[in-house]
């Protein structure tokens, strides 16, 4: 009997390590181990030996079925790995293959310096207004001290709608309004529009582009105030190591006026093609306001001063990102505006 | 504004400083220099040459061979092709080796087989620009007095030893239209004396009085007119100096009469006139408002024809000149001319660049009356005129001058507080400092009380009031001195509003779903201004447009986009989805003005899904257009206050078109472009969209408060139903809606089917049905019972069940 047993382990050890899937090692535990295999047998023809024998008969089948289960599981462990690798063979795939596109829009690339200028000035405390693109002839020259017949005021550089209303010039006339809606209150202000002029497009001419302007009313406001607020927008839309300066020019509604250079970004102020060689880049134009102007706005010029400051948002940005033609702003080409997608720094 | 240095020095002194270096001071001071030119633009070996002889070249007609000393015994050949070559001139000679403007070298050559050395000059060939050369020279070579030593250096001679500051003047600094004007600027910013001309001449027995008598009967517009009589004047070519002094500033020679009158204006920067005596006949003045559709045949040979308010001079009779734009042919100085009529005068500036304007004549004089002259130098340029024409027109000036004056010479006084100059500047300037600015502008300065008190001289019409003078201070002091600060006081919180913040918002959400932002014109064209418009309402036209394409503004932003599509499109793009937000303009407010209404719109074309690899392609539809607007309006909070409706607009397919509507209200549109406009741009299937911001962010939505996350189940329920191909699915989720009790949260389609299984003009559509109690969990009879109210909605609707 004790041979019969051996015998058994020996074949069924066999028929495991042949065994080459699940299915086949399913069939040898029924086979060996099942209530009507042969080992299950012996254990029920054990009743006929004596009870000396028996135990240790009994321990000695016992035995052999753990060893049996143990490598019957050990091969069920393998063959199932090995599936498993099977399977991650089969699903493997070309990483280097791209993914699936996902569509990404962006702001066009004057909104982007916009809103940059934009945020800016509303984290020292602007708000940002806005107004009508046709506007009066009052709000856009007469309040701005440019009386009819001035000869800073041209009309050939205006579209006219009548001889009373207009396509805004700049977005001054916002400035003149919001004067007057805050009725004497000091007022931080951020202008971002549209303007018109007279101008035949071409690579540096568009008779639409943008402006944005801003204005500081309260009392006490000082040139060195427009001095350290141009500062602070030259580092931020230029790199932090721009130096400004200003030079005297004229408006009619700021006195003093001033023109902002900034040190050429391009080459640190040494002289390079986008400077013409002087090492300082024109930028935008400002001044304090002008007393008749804020007498126009409803304040008291005695009390309360103010600076304003304004500049074209297309030179801003055909600067920043070295475009060559103001009509790309236009044309809405994809291949332009797609590239304006990306952060920066 | 150009500057002679060679002239400028006469007034000012300026040795030692280096041009570039002037032209900073002058630009960071207040005027800014656009440009140091040198004209001799780094010329070498132009000399003085003598023709000696001058034979016709044996092989060209039109060459001639010229035997020409550069030097002592120095005699060369060359050969000139220029008409007015002469032998016995004194001519400009460029010899071999010589570099000339525009990059000509000049060598030794032989032309048709005769040797050359060297070349005979224009002044054009020099750098001078055309419409300054003499008229004499204009087609030719440039003589050169007699006088000229051969050998020497012609540039020299010719005044292009010379560097020329072109100044990019402000309305403001009309003081700086003449030389004097620039000298006073120079001198305040260089700490130096400004030299005026020293007049003196002397004067005829015979008095003026007697040859003219002068009257105006527009005092207003002309308040001082002065006439000076010279007599025997001689007329002819300009010396030389004055000559060049001219051509550097941008004025062409004429002959000694004109030139005087114009290098006084260009010194003095007051335009002066002379008429022929002799041709004014009446031998009386009178300024008057011209009549109306009267004639004068201008300088130019032009005739013009005058309105009531254009101011004329007179001689009584007819016009002789149109006051203060240029002078009348009739009684223009020529050739003959012996007596000459000098008018020196102030006319209104409004009323002259009225006038030029409307003659579209624009002259040297009408600038400067335009701008205000110094009233204080009117009288002082007729002195200069006649002590010129003393000295280069061999003139005899009679005595005094005749003249009508109410014109008022006070200077403006200005008072002005330091603390209130250092206040705006945010400085600390000392007294001593300013009054030693003022001192160098010349401004009559005088401090009392502390207080500046201060008589700005009146060639400086800019200064009025007290900001002027922080101007004038600052600018002199140095801006760079300037501190930098930040304003303080009333910090007020910025910040977007609420509809700014929503815009924003609209943007990220195009964005998101793959749009780029678009910016296109707000004017277009009359046909393309209401099309596609949400609101069809007056337009808003322009005045005088430039071209038919921008004459009208828009009042849809759809036709612009198409435009911005078939654009790409044409460029090989595969795919285009623009957004736009901008404004439409229609009709009129109160305000008279349009009423501007911001929108957004959106184009879609092309491949709107793209994997190539994996051989996924769709082209944009309706459907992709509208989840766009619908992923607006989730964002935005107004999904349950959003419908949709069949709708027909011109341009736009009539079966794929919706409108949107805000609460019952129109608000937008949705729509495929139609197939003939398809074909018109050249666009495969297009889609676009049109909403009114305006509307759609004033919405006001409720605060956004949570609603709990489900604890219990949700249970569905599909239904599909076979409907009339044309029902719309939304009516039938109107009414499922409806049906369901609240227990019902969420409906949607999951299937449409038309095809072979179903009837011809039938479609299938599913529904899948969500019901859910955030109580409890619900029992199947509950969920049935509620189902059941929907199935029999349906069914009352006729809306069958499959």
């Amino acid at each position: 009997m004790e041979q019969q047993l051996k015998q058994l382990e020996q074949e069924a050890l066999a028929k495991i390590e042949a065994a080459l899937n699940l299915k086949e090692l399913n069939e040898v535990r029924v086979a060996y181990l099942g209530k009507k295999g042969p080992i299950t047998d012996l254990l029920k023809g054990m009743g006929k030996l004596s009870p000396e024998e028996r135990p240790k008969m009994g321990a000695l089948v016992n035995k052999v079925r753990e060893h049996v289960t143990e490598q019957l599981e050990a091969k069920v462990a393998e063959l199932e790995e090995q599936a498993v690798l099977e399977q991650l063979e089969k699903e493997s795939i070309d990483v280097t293959l791209p993914g699936r596109p996902v569509r990404v829009g962006n702001r066009h690339p004057l909104t982007r310096v916009v809103e940059e200028i934009e945020d800016l000035f509303i984290s020292m405390g602007y708000e940002v207004a806005e107004g009508p693109e046709v506007e009066k002839d009052y709000y856009n020259f007469e309040a701005l001290n440019l009386p009819k017949g001035h000869p800073a005021r041209d009309m050939q550089d205006t579209f006219y709608i009548t001889e009373e209303t207009l396509l805004r010039t700049h977005t001054s006339p916002v400035q003149a309004r919001t004067m007057l809606e805050k009725k004497g209150e000091p007022l931080r202000i951020i202008c971002p529009g549209k303007v018109f002029r007279r101008d035949s497009d071409d690579a540096t001419h568009s008779h639409q582009f943008m402006q944005i302007e801003g204005l500081v009313v309260g009392e006490n406001i000082r040139m060195s105030d427009l001095k350290g607020t141009l500062d602070k927008m030259a580092k931020k839309m230029f790199g932090s190591d721009r130096e400004i300066r200003l030079r005297p020019s004229f408006f009619p509604f700021t006195e003093p006026s001033v023109e902002m250079d900034i040190s050429c970004f391009k080459c640190g102020g040494s002289g390079c093609n986008v400077c013409k060689q002087t090492g300082w880049i024109e930028i935008l134009g400002a001044g304090m306001v002008h007393p008749n102007v804020l007498e126009m706005g409803g304040y008291d010029s005695k009390k309360y001063s103010g600076f304003a400051f304004g500049m074209g948002v297309e030179r801003i940005a055909m600067l920043k990102y070295g475009v060559e033609d103001i009509r790309h702003f236009y044309t809405n080409d994809n291949r332009f505006i797609s590239q304006f997608q990306r952060t920066e720094g | 504004m150009l500057v002679s240095l060679n002239w400028l020095k006469q007034y000012v002194n300026i040795d030692g400083i280096e041009p570039t270096e002037l032209a900073e001071k002058i630009t960071r001071s207040g005027i800014e220099v656009d440009a140091v030119i040198d004209r001799s633009q780094g010329m070498t070996n132009v000399v003085v040459g003598h023709v000696v002889s001058k034979e016709k070249h044996p092989d060209a007609d039109k060459l001639n061979v010229c035997q020409v000393e550069v030097g002592e015994g120095d005699v060369r050949q060359i050969i000139c092709g220029a008409p007015n070559v002469a032998a016995g001139q004194k001519v400009i000679v460029a010899l071999p080796g010589a570099r000339l403007p525009g990059g000509v070298k000049i060598k030794k050559a032989k032309m048709r087989g005769v040797e050359s050395n060297g070349m005979i000059c224009s002044l054009q060939e020099l750098g001078v620009e055309g419409r300054t050369v003499p008229k004499a020279y204009a087609d030719g070579i440039y003589v050169l007095p007699e006088d000229a030593v051969p050998g020497s250096d012609a540039l020299e001679l010719v005044g292009l030893r010379d560097i020329v500051l072109e100044l990019g003047l402000t309305p403001n600094r009309s003081d700086a239209l003449s030389m004097l004007g620039v000298a006073y600027e120079v001198a305040a910013i260089l700490s130096e004396e400004v030299k005026l001309p020293e007049i003196n001449y002397p004067t005829s027995a015979e008095n003026a009085e007697n040859y003219i008598k002068v009257s105006t009967e527009a005092s207003d517009l002309n308040p001082l007119y002065a006439a000076k009589v010279i007599k025997n004047v001689k007329i002819a070519e300009s010396p030389l100096w004055l000559q060049h002094h001219l051509m550097a500033a941008g004025i062409r020679p004429h002959n000694n009469v004109v030139d005087i009158t114009n290098f006084i204006l260009m010194e003095y920067g007051q335009p002066l006139h002379a008429f022929d005596y002799n041709s004014l006949k009446t031998n009386e003045i009178v300024v008057r408002l011209a009549n109306e559709g009267e004639k004068i045949v201008t300088l130019d040979d032009q005739e013009r024809t005058l309105n009531s308010h254009n101011l004329v001079i007179t001689n009584g009779v007819e016009p002789v000149a149109v006051a203060g734009v240029m002078g009348g042919a009739n009684s223009e100085v020529t050739s003959e001319t012996t007596t000459v009529v000098i008018e020196a005068a102030y006319f209104d500036g409004f009323s002259v660049r009225r006038t030029s304007k409307e003659l579209g004549l624009r002259s040297d004089s009408s600038a400067r009356f335009e701008k205000g002259v110094d009233p204080n130098r009117v009288l002082l340029a007729a002195e200069r005129a006649a002590q010129l024409l003393s000295e280069l027109a061999g003139g005899e000036v009679l005595q005094g001058t005749v003249l009508v004056d109410e014109l008022d010479k006070t200077p403006t006084r200005v008072v002005v507080s330091p603390d209130f100059v250092n206040a705006r500047l945010g400085m600390k300037i000392s007294l001593e400092d300013m009054l030693a600015i003022l001192h160098r502008l010349q401004f009559d300065v005088e401090a009392a009380n502390g207080l500046l008190i201060i008589d700005a001289p009146t060639r400086r019409q800019d200064i009025k009031i007290e900001e002027d003078i922080v101007e004038e201070i600052a600018r002199l002091y140095g801006y760079d001195e300037i501190p930098m600060t930040l304003p303080e006081g009333n910090a007020s919180v910025g910040g977007l509003t609420p509809y700014q913040e929503k815009r924003r918002v609209v943007r990220n959400v195009m964005e998101g779903a793959g749009l780029l932002q678009a910016v296109t014109y707000s004017l277009t064209s009359d046909e393309l201004s209401q099309k596609f418009a949400l609101k069809v309402e007056d337009t808003t036209k322009l005045l005088m447009p430039m071209s038919e394409e921008r004459t009208t503004l828009r009042q849809s932003l759809i036709p612009h986009l198409i435009e911005a599509a078939s654009y790409n499109v044409a460029r090989k793009a595969d795919s285009v989805a623009l957004y736009e937000v901008g404004s439409v303009f229609l009709g009129k407010t109160e305000e008279e003005l349009p009423y501007e209404e911001e929108h957004l719109a959106i184009v879609l074309t092309g491949k709107w899904i793209d994997n190539a690899w994996q051989g996924e392609k769709r082209p944009v539809d309706f459907y992709v257009a509208k989840g766009i607007v619908e992923a607006l309006f989730e964002k935005l909070g107004l999904t349950d206050q959003v419908s949709f409706e069949k709708a027909l607009v011109d341009g736009l397919h009539p079966g794929q078109t919706a409108n949107v509507l805000l609460d019952g209200e129109k608000v937008g549109i949705i729509g495929g472009l139609h197939p003939s406009e398809r074909k018109k741009v050249d666009l495969k299937e297009t889609f676009v969209a049109e909403l009114n911001l305006f509307a759609i962010l004033n919405a006001s939505t409720n605060a956004l408060v949570y609603t709990p996350v489900p604890r219990f189940p949700e249970i569905t329920r599909d239904i599909a139903l076979e409907l009339d191909r044309t029902k719309p699915a939304g009516e039938i989720e109107s009414i499922i809606r409806k049906a369901g009790t609240k227990l019902l949260k969420q409906v949607k389609v999951f299937d449409v089917y038309e095809g072979e299984k179903m009837e011809a003009g039938k479609k299938s559509v599913a529904f899948t049905l969500t019901y859910f109690d955030p109580e409890r969990t619900l029992t199947d009879e509950e969920v049935t019972s509620a189902h059941n109210k929907v199935l029999k909605a349906l069914a009352e609707a006729g809306a069958e069940e499959r």
